[in-house]
């Protein structure tokens, strides 16, 4: 038994963490940096023992909880994120009264989000999914003293909720017309019956709301911007990787048979979420909804990826997580950085950023190449690959629209580039000093995007481990 | 020959040049970096001379392999044949030369160079790609630096033309990665092997709907009507070797795309949609030459003529046969060195008298011989005179497109030939009123000639025009068996 609980080993150490944490609070002792210092080593040690424990293959409870070398690798791309997001967020933590809670909370949606991307059933696919969500609502509400946070987190709590009404509702009817309500039996229960198609259709809205898919979008933005940065990051990047992860499992293993009708679904969903989403981003001047809504954009780009299907369809959405880790966590760390020195979050303020930060101007311009797809950044590999496997298909309708959303997508990234590098201002952003933390963190991020795209290797391990 | 250097020098040179410490250890580094591929170039050509001599009938040479993404079976492919040699040498030329004229640049000299670099590194790629994924992969990374370069060094109304310029090529590439998806799914091989890919064939349905998205796609690059209109924004608001890397060198990546992917790899459609291309192509010459009439800024003149001369590309792309086709490419070479070393002049003149507009100028030769001389140079190849290359590559065009026997390609032919005049018109009036006459101005009569930098770029350029333009023979034996591969590949669908 002891040897077959090994294989969540992900979670144990997660779990472990946490309670670490605990008594690090109970005892409350240690200064903010002290803290600090400790989880920043202890989540390095999970990232390396993540690697350390790849090659865990099998099933516990039976089939409810089940691991390969892909998920495994999908959870250790959450650690680094999670790693990163602590790293960069250093300024903004150092002086938070409940730092130990933060961590513990965030770790706590992480676990859910690990059993999440494990569930090979409906049942613990919920309960995690729940982990996962309702310590992030309190999250979104750690500015305190900010009006913003709390309204943030009481709509997250709300908007969630209401999503897993839905979800809940139609894993109830799917239930009622197969009968099971595990993953690897679902398929052969599968006939198309209108009822079938009409749950599948509200599990897929379930998704969507998580996933922030247009026209369930609509609390993001507000979300985004109340809540801190660092748990924006969260939420766009872990948050929203997590769900693309089982997303894959259950439309390519559960609903295999129902092909058809998601790759309608995922086409005309795609297309509107790139349209809009870009259409929204163009006019925002606050860093934090500007990036909200190209992550809805993005999301658009993603689902190409998975409308594809088999081999490129996993790989290229998994993959495109990955970069799109390094590249927002890069963005919304030198956002981050920005804020907690200066408190400014607009646009307009970001004027002749390159004349008092140039390194920092770098790092916040490859971020953003990288998210609107420019060589030699990851983004572009990240791109093509998701256009590649949507392509696949041969529906060349929705890669030319994709291919144009780039054009619109790049437009707005290049407002912050002129911003930050052609436009004069009398006041820039005074010179900033970031802690060692944050300069590691960011430095990581650069690397990845560099690294991860032009290196091939990467792509082609994904790749490799890409088979369910 | 190991082909990879020219991405290599380039890239480490960026890397030196962001590590440097100061200003002028960057500008030597640039400098040495483009001298030393201007002398690789030369020995690429050399090289690949030797071989053909030796009776290498391989249709590319130099060809290096390796796996990239073995999964969507991308490769590192590169290779040359005589036009991407060509072209190599183009490059080269107008990376030396431009790197030369901003030696001046005071304003983040290190970030400067180092997007010229980067540029040049795009353009060298793009040449030697001989797979789709890395070309367009080099043809994007091309397109950020020219944004860069507008936005923060240009002048006027340089964030606009910035914008424009980059939406408008990265709406070309966009269309030309649907393009390549395209081939790939549809050629049945799942490859992006350029060679292997023209021994497929493509369904001619297919043909038809992507050929025209591959075509506009590298045609906005080349300025193909209605999609030019970044051009006269973009070249005007650049700074000086902005300018000439974009009419030099950026508006020759599209040509070339034209030529060697939508046209090499889908013929049938190349055929099906010629009278559209020479359409175009005809409105492109005529508009381009009637509006650089109108024009009264020097950038804004030879912009527009760049449309005009960079019609005569699609022209004889569009005519198919082969002579048109090396006339094009001739054509692409010719305009290259000719277009560079006008805003190359340009810049001169303008860094001097602070002055763009032609009204305002007049009486330099007196006090700027040098420059008003290559002035004159570089106007009398513009407009077609016998000796420079602009005679050579355009009359090699129209002998092309006149082999076409076709009344309405003639008709296309001999309302192209009509722009020369037009052409004659705006570049004798605009260099006669800047050069001659009296001085229109106290305050010129004091200004310096070219210094030594200026003059180096210069003639090294004017070098490329009269070298082609007295001895086109040796450039006519380089791009002509690359075109015949063309078009035999197009032969098999028409007969000329």
């Amino acid at each position: 038994m002891m040897n077959e609980l090994l294989l969540m080993k992900s979670e144990l150490l997660v779990t472990a963490v946490i309670f670490i944490l605990l008594f690090i609070k109970i005892s409350d002792k240690m200064s903010n940096e002290g803290v600090l210092r400790v989880v920043n080593l202890l989540l390095l040690l999970n990232v390396a023992a993540g690697f350390y424990c790849m090659n865990t293959v099998g099933e516990l409870f039976s089939g409810m909880f089940r691991t390969n070398e892909l998920m495994a690798f999908e959870k250790n791309m959450l650690n680094i994120g999670t790693l990163l997001i602590s790293l960069i967020s250093y300024e903004w933590l150092k002086n938070h009264k409940h730092l130990p809670e933060f961590f513990i909370l965030m770790l706590s949606a992480l676990l859910g989000m690990f059993f999440m991307i494990s569930s090979g059933n409906f049942l613990i696919f919920y309960l995690s999914l729940e982990l996962a969500t309702i310590p992030l609502a309190a999250l979104c509400n750690f500015d305190l003293e900010k009006k913003q946070s709390s309204e943030a987190a009481m709509k997250m709590i709300m908007s969630s909720a209401f999503s897993s009404g839905i979800l809940l509702f139609g894993i109830s009817m799917m239930y009622g017309t197969t009968g099971t309500l595990s993953f690897a039996e679902l398929p052969q229960y599968l006939d198309g019956s209108p009822l079938q198609v009409f749950s599948f259709i509200l599990l897929f809205t379930g998704f969507a709301f998580k996933l922030s898919v247009v026209p369930f979008h609509l609390w993001t933005a507000d979300v985004y911007e109340g809540s801190p940065i660092a748990v924006t990051s969260f939420l766009s990047v872990i948050s929203k990787g997590s769900i693309v992860f089982i997303f894959l499992t259950t439309l390519y293993s559960a609903f295999a048979p129902m092909g058809e009708v998601w790759y309608n679904l995922l086409f005309m969903l795609s297309v509107i979420t790139m349209i809009i989403g870009n259409l929204f981003a163009l006019r925002q001047q606050n860093m934090k909804r500007f990036l909200a809504f190209s992550s809805i954009a993005q999301v658009g780009f993603i689902l190409i990826g998975i409308s594809g299907g088999g081999q490129n369809g996993i790989s290229s959405s998994v993959y495109f997580v990955l970069v799109y880790i390094f590249s927002n966590i890069g963005a919304f760390g030198a956002v981050q950085l920005i804020s907690s020195f200066s408190g400014k979050e607009t646009i307009d303020s970001y004027k002749g950023l390159y004349q008092t930060n140039p390194l920092l101007s770098w790092v916040l311009t490859i971020s953003l190449f990288s998210l609107a797809g420019i060589p030699p950044t990851a983004g572009f590999f990240g791109k093509f690959f998701l256009l590649a496997s949507g392509a696949e298909k041969g529906n060349y309708i929705l890669i030319t629209i994709a291919a144009l959303n780039m054009i619109v997508s790049l437009y707005y990234y290049l407002r912050v580039v002129r911003a930050i590098f052609m436009e004069k201002n009398e006041q820039p952003i005074a010179s900033i000093q970031g802690s060692i933390y944050e300069k590691a963190g960011l430095l990581i991020c650069v690397a990845g995007i560099i690294a991860v795209g032009l290196y091939s290797h990467f792509y082609e391990y994904i790749y490799s481990l890409s088979i369910f | 020959m190991n082909l990879s250097l020219f991405i290599i020098i380039p890239l480490v040179a960026s890397i030196a040049v962001l590590l440097s410490r100061n200003a002028q250890q960057v500008k030597w580094i640039s400098f040495l970096a483009s001298a030393a591929q201007l002398v690789l170039s030369f020995f690429l050509l050399s090289a690949f001379r030797s071989e053909r001599a030796n009776g290498n009938v391989s249709q590319m040479l130099f060809e290096q392999r390796y796996s990239w993404f073995a999964p969507l079976n991308i490769e590192y492919y590169i290779g040359v044949d005589g036009i991407s040699v060509s072209m190599i040498l183009l490059t080269a030329f107008v990376v030396l030369a431009g790197v030369l004229v901003s030696w001046n640049v005071e304003k983040m000299t290190k970030e400067f160079y180092f997007l010229l670099l980067l540029l040049s590194l795009g353009a060298y790629g793009f040449f030697i790609s001989l797979d789709l994924f890395t070309l367009f992969f080099f043809l994007e990374i091309a397109v950020i630096p020219k944004y860069l370069l507008i936005g923060i060094w240009g002048s006027g109304n340089k964030e606009y033309s910035a914008n424009k310029l980059a939406l408008m090529l990265m709406g070309g590439s966009a269309l030309v990665l649907v393009g390549i998806f395209a081939i790939y799914f549809m050629s049945g091989i799942h490859s992006f092997d350029m060679v292997k890919l023209s021994q497929v064939h493509i369904a001619i349905e297919v043909q038809k709907i992507f050929f025209p998205m591959l075509f506009i796609g590298f045609g906005v690059f080349t300025a193909i009507f209605p999609f030019h209109t970044w051009v006269p924004d973009g070249h005007s608001s650049a700074p000086t070797a902005g300018s000439m890397f974009l009419a030099g060198i950026s508006m020759k990546l599209g040509g070339y795309g034209c030529l060697r992917v939508a046209t090499y790899l889908m013929p049938e459609a190349a055929k099906e949609y010629a009278p559209i291309i020479i359409v175009l192509a005809s409105i492109a010459i005529l508009y381009g030459a009637f509006a650089t009439m109108m024009q009264k800024d020097l950038k804004y003149i030879n912009a527009y003529s760049s449309v005009s001369h960079c019609g005569f590309v699609l022209l004889g792309i569009g005519m198919l046969t082969k002579i048109s086709i090396a006339g094009a490419v001739m054509q692409m070479v010719s305009h290259g060195l000719m277009t560079a070393l006008f805003f190359a002049v340009i810049g001169m003149i303008y860094e001097r008298t602070h002055t763009r507009k032609v009204e305002e100028l007049g009486g330099l030769l007196k006090v700027m011989p040098f420059v008003c001389s290559v002035l004159f140079i570089v106007g009398l190849c513009s407009l077609g005179l016998p000796g420079f290359s602009g005679f050579v590559a355009e009359m090699t065009v129209f002998m092309g497109s006149w082999q076409n026997p076709d009344m309405f390609y003639r008709i296309a032919t001999i309302a192209a030939c009509m722009s020369i005049v037009v052409t004659a018109v705006y570049i004798l009036r605009a260099i006669g009123k800047t050069a001659m006459g009296p001085i229109t101005n106290e305050h010129f009569s004091h200004l310096k000639d070219a210094a030594w930098n200026e003059r180096l770029a210069a003639i090294l350029l004017v070098l490329g025009i009269i070298a082609i333009g007295i001895a086109p023979f040796w450039l006519n034996d380089l791009v002509s068996p690359g075109a015949e591969i063309i078009m035999s590949k197009i032969s098999g669908v028409i007969i000329y």
